[in-house]
């Protein structure tokens, strides 16, 4: 049986994990870039994308349904049946459809990025004050103009709320999604560690992801205060 | 015919719905507004003030009746017939001078056009130096202030105002009102001011209709022959507020 420290790693065996994760040879396509670097590299590369295309397409048709009821109405159904299934129940069919590696793993991303994009999409919709869209009426808007010009800027908050929470959602299915379907990247990294029966090197890979996450996270926050920046003025 | 708004027995009801029983707001409502003329339009809330309003921006539609403007029926809302809200209504992304452009924004108007007009408008208002301060920087008064620079910066010839002081401080409804005379007196334009402070019409108005509470017809219109700017301690002044003031209370002990 293995000793206490070998199961409950010392910071200090944390951060020689640390350095020999740095030093080793990374993974295929990227053996210069250290195994830790490299392996996040893969896993954010993967969130990017999944998390992109959870933004284009969970704005885009919570645009459309948040602001023609009858759009909503054709969508909510679909919507709430699938929301309420864990991501991490998608595994077996995302591997099934897409075999191993980068396109499971987007897959995934994208599909817990989705519905908090979706539905927060929706809410700031609905919820643009209507005296700003009667108000725009009578300053001679056009209903194009009124979406365009009234009802995204309105909504706006609410979307940087949903894709916040969808980067948060994305990133946990990215893990869940390696810890599988793949041979590569952060979920990898831990899994394979396991294997291994080196805690410390688990550890340093959870860091990490809790690293990466947490600048990502940073970083949008950023760009929302930037691009919401009237919020800060009251 | 000098007339430029004719609103033209006008009745409006709300259909029922599943929690509210079918509402009559207005009921053979009929009124002229000159060109340039200032009315005002006081009665006891719920009386279909703010309907009427919204039916001559083109915002409800009629029941029944039609609203001309120049000769021609309103069936939509339109820049030549502006409104400012109680709440002012102001886009809070959009810092004063993109508030002011946004009419002309909407109509393409060329960069240099549209921002010769926002000067012209902020100005007017008395808004210079705060150009490019956000809704959420400003005092209520000046919220109000870039409401009206707004509405003006599409040159309606009529400006629609629904309680517009109503949220406002008693300090700051006077500065506003006499405000808005010196704009009125400036740029000239039709003004309905809806409000219920019956000592703000009488300040204001070249005229005061009285409605009915609900359904809201025309009780009574006021000519107010009194010179500008008006003191509220003259007796013309306190008398024509009295018998308006008492004309009202009569509507509300009916409800």
């Amino acid at each position: 049986m293995a000793d206490l420290p070998q199961l409950f790693p010392t910071p200090v065996a944390v951060v020689v994990a640390f350095k020999d994760l740095l030093i080793a040879e990374g993974p295929a396509g990227l053996p210069w870039a250290g195994e830790l670097i490299g392996n996040m590299l893969v896993s954010l590369w993967r969130v990017i994308v999944g998390f992109c295309l959870a933004a284009v397409t969970g704005v885009l048709l919570g645009v459309i349904a948040g602001w023609w009821p009858r759009a909503r109405d054709l969508v909510e159904p679909v919507v709430e049946i699938i929301r309420p299934i864990p991501p991490l129940a998608w595994v077996p069919l995302a591997m099934l459809w897409f075999g191993l590696g980068f396109r499971p793993a987007v897959f995934l991303i994208w599909l817990g990025a989705f519905f908090p994009i979706l539905s927060n999409t929706v809410l700031g919709m609905e919820s643009t004050p209507k005296n700003l869209i009667e108000v725009s009426k009578t300053l001679g808007a056009n209903s194009r103009q009124i979406l365009f010009k009234v009802g995204i800027p309105s909504a706006l908050p609410s979307i940087m709320a949903g894709l916040r929470i969808g980067l948060g959602i994305g990133w946990m299915c990215l893990v869940a999604a390696e810890l599988t379907g793949s041979n590569t990247g952060l979920g990898y990294l831990i899994m394979y560690y396991y294997s291994t029966m080196e805690a410390a090197k688990m550890v340093a890979g959870m860091l990490t992801i809790g690293l990466v996450g947490v600048l990502a996270f940073i970083g949008l926050k950023k760009l929302e205060d930037r691009l919401v920046f009237w919020r800060e003025l009251e | 015919m000098n007339s430029k708004l004719i609103v033209d027995n006008i009745s409006k009801v709300f259909p029922a719905r599943k929690m509210a029983t079918a509402t009559q707001a207005l009921k053979n409502f009929s009124l002229e507004v000159g060109n340039g003329e200032f009315v005002c339009i006081v009665g006891p809330s719920g009386c279909g003030k703010t309907t009427l309003l919204k039916i001559i921006a083109g915002l409800e539609t009629a029941s029944q009746g039609s609203v001309r403007l120049n000769g021609n029926k309103v069936e939509a809302p339109g820049p030549e017939r502006g409104m400012v809200f109680q709440d002012f209504a102001l886009y809070p992304w959009r810092d004063v001078v993109g508030n002011v452009e946004f009419g002309p924004e909407m109509r393409y108007l060329p960069r240099s056009e549209r921002s010769e007009i926002s000067q012209k408008y902020v100005s007017l208002v008395g808004m210079e130096g705060n150009e490019h301060k956000y809704p959420a920087q400003l005092s209520g008064g000046m919220k109000q202030r870039v409401a009206i620079a707004r509405a003006l910066a599409n040159k309606p010839d009529i400006l629609l105002m629904d309680e517009p002081f109503g949220s406002l401080d008693a300090q700051t409804r006077f500065v506003m009102q006499n405000e808005l005379l010196r704009i009125w007196n400036e740029d000239r334009k039709a003004v309905i001011f809806v409000t219920h402070n019956v000592e703000e019409a009488v300040y204001l108005a070249e005229r005061v209709v009285v409605m009915t509470a609900g359904p809201g017809a025309v009780k009574g219109i006021y000519p107010i022959a009194l010179s500008y700017p008006r003191s509220r301690a003259d007796h013309g002044f306190i008398s024509l507020r009295e018998k308006i003031t008492d004309s009202i209370t009569e509507e509300v002990k009916l409800i």
